[in-house]
């Protein structure tokens, strides 16, 4: 008899305590301690749980983050639940236009690229893609490694006849918005189809849960091709394509490409921009054309005067002391004339209330 | 089933009737128990009704945008805002349906060898180490998975079952087999739900009634009849709760299954191709999940499989209510 019940029960538990986000809790149960609470990204996590505690230690602000993905960061923000935001891709105007606190500022802090990872036993020198070719991949138009299309790109290169296998994310990633955003640039088929987003609707292929779970599987398949992060592709060492960029380079991605990506947009930037940019496909030479922002995301009209001061005082450390570290853990630093640019921005929060 | 053995002893009606004499004379202490047991009792359905009013209003926007389609359509666009989980609805079913037709077989011969034709020495700890099994978190089963199951199937079970057994021309085996498939789904979900199975079913077998045994073996019965005839009958509504109850763990469990299953939302007649569950969709997008459109789809995701597991679990009821209702034989 109570095996029934305790059936229902587990069923029930098991068919609804998976959907919640781990990172529900209050962020202001220790309030006590904390001065700032945000939440968002999960890609640039590593480098600012480093950047917190290095604060924390250097002037005794301490903040919370949650890092809940991209999605939970603009729906907190909106809300007000949270100080700051984070996200892997801009947000969209509808996203803007539904923030209860006014109008969101989007700061750029570091840069990540997205590497094509791949597993061909036969292959030991380099693997050259355009983006052409890696739209046609993974659109599931070129079947076999040995195809014309990768051939012309890799001449004196003996490619095998074995099947292509296109391994993707599955779950919603900045990650995947960085690389469809760079595909719907590069090829009209793929702006047609499945777009730019965070999922995608994928023509062919696996999915992988995570950045590990991308890599486990292109380890496993001889012939699989997929995406990681860059910094996930250079701490597992697997073996990456170089991408032709716009000016006709073979690149492979490194943190000095994708800073010099960012630099190649830098100088074309207008001066009113709001800085939800895409650096996917940049002019500059030497530059990986796979790479992207990540961002920070504040209110320009702060409610609380006291935090807003503290919030403005982080970035600027941020984007001074804090971009020096951002090599160490395989983050691109922005190019110092868009850190320079971004530090007059910060003029511009304004707090309406002298509060406290 | 415990009820009626306990209720067997001598002593068992005179208990009772001091229990509710002692009610009816209604001491406060008494009075205050009943209550509070009873708010606790009644936390649990409305905990249910919580929930289900709670997804229900999320999934609402989603489920009227696309009607009868959202679990007929396969299309799963999120950028198109098209939301289709056929799919990952069949992928719930069906992994979980080869999981409960690896993992009952097996978990019943565990069941019965600990019960009934073990050494005593051996019972406890082979039990405990079946037991151990669903102690392990899924993730190391989804690891696991990565590494050893899901090469081991594709580079040795596959080619067995498509060379050796000729198997491979039907649509069950067709297709390129790359790993992560429905196969290895069902296949790690069976390993996950059978120490649940087998746990629950060594517990209502021990239970049988010595006398049941001792009068099977005195009409002539060999020790298979004795177990087959005798005992399994007599056990079988409370096997079937155990059945259920690691049909509950296959159809919930969520990160075993994305790490292995493929997360392809498409439908496809082989075992060997990937595919797609609810669960794992909603753990893979919910995190992301920026437009209402998208997360009312997911939370619909969650509707859908919360009435899947209250059907199957109310058909099981109603099966085992037939059984035990029914004529023994």
């Amino acid at each position: 008899m109570s095996s029934r019940i305790l059936a229902l029960v587990s069923i029930l538990a098991l068919a609804c305590g998976d959907s919640r986000p781990a990172g529900d809790a209050s962020p202001a149960t220790r309030s006590g301690s904390v001065d700032l609470t945000g939440a968002g990204a999960t890609f640039p996590y590593p480098l600012y749980s480093k950047w917190f505690s290095d604060y924390a230690a250097a002037t005794n602000v301490r903040i919370n983050y949650q890092s809940i993905g991209s999605g939970g960061g603009i729906r907190q923000l909106s809300e007000g639940t949270v100080d700051f935001g984070a996200t892997d891709g801009p947000m969209t105007d509808d996203e803007l236009a539904k923030a209860k606190g006014g109008a969101i500022m989007h700061f750029p802090t570091v840069l990540g690229a997205v590497a094509i990872a791949y597993n061909l036993p036969e292959l030991s020198g380099e693997l050259r893609l355009s983006g052409p070719v890696i739209a046609q991949i993974f659109l599931g138009a070129i079947k076999k490694w040995n195809d014309p299309r990768i051939a012309a790109h890799n001449p004196g290169v003996t490619l095998p006849a074995r099947d292509v296998l296109v391994i993707h994310r599955s779950d919603g990633s900045g990650t995947t918005y960085v690389f469809s955003d760079y595909l719907t640039a590069i090829s009209p088929e793929w702006a047609g189809g499945p777009g730019r987003g965070k999922d995608v609707a994928w023509p062919t292929g696996l999915g992988g849960k995570g950045n590990e779970g991308v890599a486990g599987q292109i380890k496993q398949i001889p012939g699989a091709i997929g995406y990681v992060e860059l910094a996930y592709a250079n701490q597992n060492d697997l073996p990456v394509a170089s991408v032709l960029n716009v000016a006709g380079q073979f690149v492979a991605p490194s943190i000095e490409a994708v800073t010099a990506a960012a630099a190649g947009v830098a100088a074309q930037l207008p001066a009113n921009t709001d800085y939800r940019i895409s650096i996917v496909n940049s002019p500059g030479a030497g530059a990986y054309p796979i790479s992207s922002f990540t961002w920070l995301l504040l209110y320009r009209q702060q409610a609380d005067s006291v935090k807003a001061r503290k919030l403005v005082d982080f970035l600027r450390w941020a984007l001074t002391e804090g971009e020096k570290q951002a090599a160490a853990l395989d983050y691109a630093p922005l190019p110092p004339a868009i850190a320079d640019k971004l530090l007059q921005r910060l003029d511009s929060i304004q707090a309406t209330s002298a509060g406290g | 089933m415990g009820d009626a053995i306990a209720s067997s002893g001598t002593s068992g009606g005179f208990a009772r009737g001091r229990r509710v004499a002692s009610l009816a004379g209604a001491a406060p202490g008494d009075r205050v128990y009943r209550v509070v047991i009873t708010a606790f009792a009644l936390m649990i359905p409305a905990l249910l009704l919580l929930i289900a009013v709670a997804i229900g209003v999320a999934a609402w926007p989603a489920l009227s945008a696309a009607g009868l389609s959202f679990i007929t359509s396969s299309e799963w666009n999120v950028q198109a805002g098209k939301f289709g989980a056929a799919p990952a609805i069949y992928g719930t079913l069906v992994s979980s349906f080869i999981a409960l037709v690896l993992a009952t077989p097996l978990a019943l011969g565990v069941a019965i060898f600990l019960s009934e034709i073990a050494p005593k020495w051996l019972r406890q700890p082979v039990a405990f180490l079946v037991d151990l099994l669903a102690a392990i978190p899924s993730v190391v089963y989804g690891l696991w998975g990565i590494f050893f199951l899901v090469p081991m199937l594709r580079d040795h079970v596959v080619p067995f079952f498509r060379d050796t057994l000729h198997l491979g021309n039907t649509p069950l085996f067709s297709g390129p087999a790359y790993g992560p498939s429905m196969l290895a789904a069902g296949v790690i979900l069976a390993i996950m739900a059978l120490p649940y199975i087998s746990a629950v079913t060594r517990e209502v077998l021990i239970a049988v009634p010595r006398s049941q045994r001792d009068a099977a073996l005195a009409l002539g019965a060999t020790k298979w009849e004795m177990i087959w005839d005798a005992v399994i009958p007599y056990a079988r509504s409370g096997i079937i709760g155990g059945v259920i109850l690691g049909l509950g763990r296959a159809l919930g469990e969520t990160m075993a299954v994305t790490m292995v299953i493929g997360n392809r939302p498409e439908i496809s007649a082989s075992l060997l191709a990937p595919g797609y569950t609810m669960a794992s969709l909603i753990a893979n997008e919910f995190t992301e999940a920026t437009s209402d459109l998208h997360l009312s789809a997911l939370m619909a995701v969650g509707a859908v499989l919360f009435v899947i597991t209250l059907i199957v679990n109310g058909m099981a009821r109603w099966l085992v209510w037939r059984v035990a209702s029914g004529p023994k034989s």
